[in-house]
């Protein structure tokens, strides 16, 4: 019993710290190529002094955050400011544990995959909020209050707009839709619901990752750095860490529901193409949302709010209803388009 | 007293164990610690870990919903409510609460713990843990949601106009002119 019990948790410690390690690395170069994307859409070059065509550039700025001074303000509540930037990292990471990489790979095959995801999804708000309360300055506070109605506001309608995928699926486990899409055609392609479904849930991800246009928690123009206004050092790059790492499982998520996660041609005969594939989709994706963020501009606050509650939700339930109007009334059509 | 059994050392039994001692603590700290964010805090570690023992019990779709419903939803508002009113803890302790209050808690308290103990001394546990097939069973959301729909349909439907009820209510009491 006890050598089972060790084997086993061993094999899951080895699997997640690789998995934690793939994500860091990605992490540093997301952020070289978020400045690279950035300067482009600017009409500048973006970095490339240090090192191969500025690829060097993060390490170079992760060492300068180590030399930083540590400040903790003295009326901040310590322990809880201490917390919250470790807060930040751990959701993203472990809802991870659930997407499945490749046709022999997922860390955690659970049946109800979606539903872990969304759940450490709703977890992911305690960091923002918890450093705008703790830090004890306006600024703060503010962009905490702001991050907490946002990030419930957009959950809803995140979770919402993948029920259809869900009901066309008929499973919540991650794995199986993946099989699903793969014997047939991808989510996204299933009309009518498919694509609206994607696209309101690539929008709420967005939002909820804070990204611009939805970054109003740390709105720089009113807020000063928002709910990150006192940290600095190490513990500021941890909410940056937790954002790319959130970037990440979202778009692994959306790759996985509506993308075909591994799939693609020739995966059956050659297995480790799905690897390739899920990888060159993820970072598709993530582009997709770089691009967004450095070309829209930001929202005022009640445009936010007005967005969320008085567009996306009923955008959402109105896809729900049309996808099951769908299903159930030309079955037929279904059954001889997606072989369903 | 019903037979106990103290089953080999298994992973479901030492994360009980783990949940459990999690979530008896932490519930204490709730009532303990004087900072309400911290209140709030220790009562979402609760919810997480009270979601870990319906984890081990194979209850996967009651553990999600638990921690996306309880701790990542209505938690967040409490939060959100003690943050907009800038509570900073009650620096009196028991101190400021009337003779009156105290003696009706404390009845009420000493009747829960009476009720409950009894409960535990008297009632029959199913011994072992839960079915194993339980745990990977696709099933298990399927099943919930038959019976929500079949068996359970009538309080699922007064439950849903319940909360619409209390849903309007509140937009009416929000909203000061029409």
């Amino acid at each position: 019993m006890i050598h089972l019990l060790d084997n086993m948790l061993i094999r899951a410690a080895v699997q997640g710290l690789m998995i934690i390690s793939i994500m860091l690395g990605c992490v540093t170069f997301l952020v070289w190529t978020e400045r690279k994307v950035a300067g482009h859409i600017q009409l500048r070059i973006g970095p490339e002094r240090v090192g191969p065509f500025g690829l060097l550039q993060t390490i170079a700025d992760v060492i300068k955050l180590f030399m930083k001074e540590d400040i903790t303000p003295s009326s901040a509540n310590k322990v809880l400011y201490t917390i919250a930037p470790m807060l930040a990292v751990i959701p993203p990471m472990t809802s991870f544990a659930v997407v499945p990489v490749w046709s022999q790979f997922a860390l955690a095959d659970f049946n109800i995959g979606i539903l872990w995801v969304l759940a450490f999804t709703s977890l992911s708000v305690y960091a923002i909020v918890l450093a705008g309360w703790s830090s004890n300055s306006k600024y703060s506070t503010l962009g905490g209050l702001r991050a907490t109605a946002q990030m419930i506001s957009y959950e809803l309608a995140m979770g919402l707009s993948i029920l259809p995928i869900l009901m066309w699926s008929g499973t919540l486990s991650l794995r199986e839709i993946v099989l699903l899409q793969q014997r047939h055609l991808w989510n996204i392609a299933v009309l009518p619901f498919g694509p609206i479904a994607f696209l309101l849930f690539l929008i709420c991800a967005i939002a909820e990752t804070n990204r611009a246009p939805f970054d109003l928690p740390e709105a720089e123009a009113e807020l000063v750095a928002g709910f990150a206004t006192e940290y600095s050092s190490m513990k500021w790059s941890f909410f940056f860490l937790g954002e790319y790492a959130a970037i990440m499982t979202g778009c692994a998520v959306a790759t996985s529901l509506f993308l075909g996660g591994w799939g693609g041609p020739f995966v059956d005969q050659v297995p480790l193409l799905g690897i390739v594939y899920f990888v060159a989709k993820v970072f598709a994706l993530i582009f997709v949302f770089m691009w967004v963020r450095w070309t829209f501009p930001r929202f005022r606050y009640d445009q936010l709010m007005g967005f969320g509650w008085k567009f996306l939700l009923p955008a959402t339930l109105g896809t729900l209803v049309l996808g099951a109007i769908c299903m159930t009334v030309f079955p037929g059509f279904y059954h001889q388009f997606y072989g369903r | 007293m019903p037979h106990l059994q103290f089953p080999a050392l298994s992973v479901p039994l030492v994360l009980f164990w783990v949940f459990a001692v999690v979530a008896c603590l932490m519930g204490l700290l709730v009532i303990v610690l004087a900072n309400p964010v911290s209140s709030a805090l220790a009562l979402v570690m609760t919810l997480c870990a009270v979601a870990g023992l319906f984890l081990t019990l194979g209850a996967q779709f009651i553990a999600a919903v638990q921690v996306i419903v309880y701790a990542g939803a209505i938690m967040v508002l409490f939060l959100f409510v003690i943050m907009l009113l800038q509570l900073r803890g009650e620096p009196g302790g028991l101190r400021g609460v009337l003779f009156g209050p105290k003696v009706l808690a404390g009845a009420l308290g000493v009747a829960l713990i009476t009720q409950m103990g009894s409960l535990v001394a008297t009632a029959a546990w199913p011994a072992g843990a839960a079915d194993p097939a339980a745990f990977d069973s696709p099933l298990n959301t399927q099943m919930i949601g038959k019976l929500l729909y079949s068996r359970y349909l009538l309080p699922f439907e007064v439950v849903s106009v319940l909360l619409l009820v209390a849903l309007l209510g509140s937009v009416v009491l929000a909203k000061r002119k029409f």
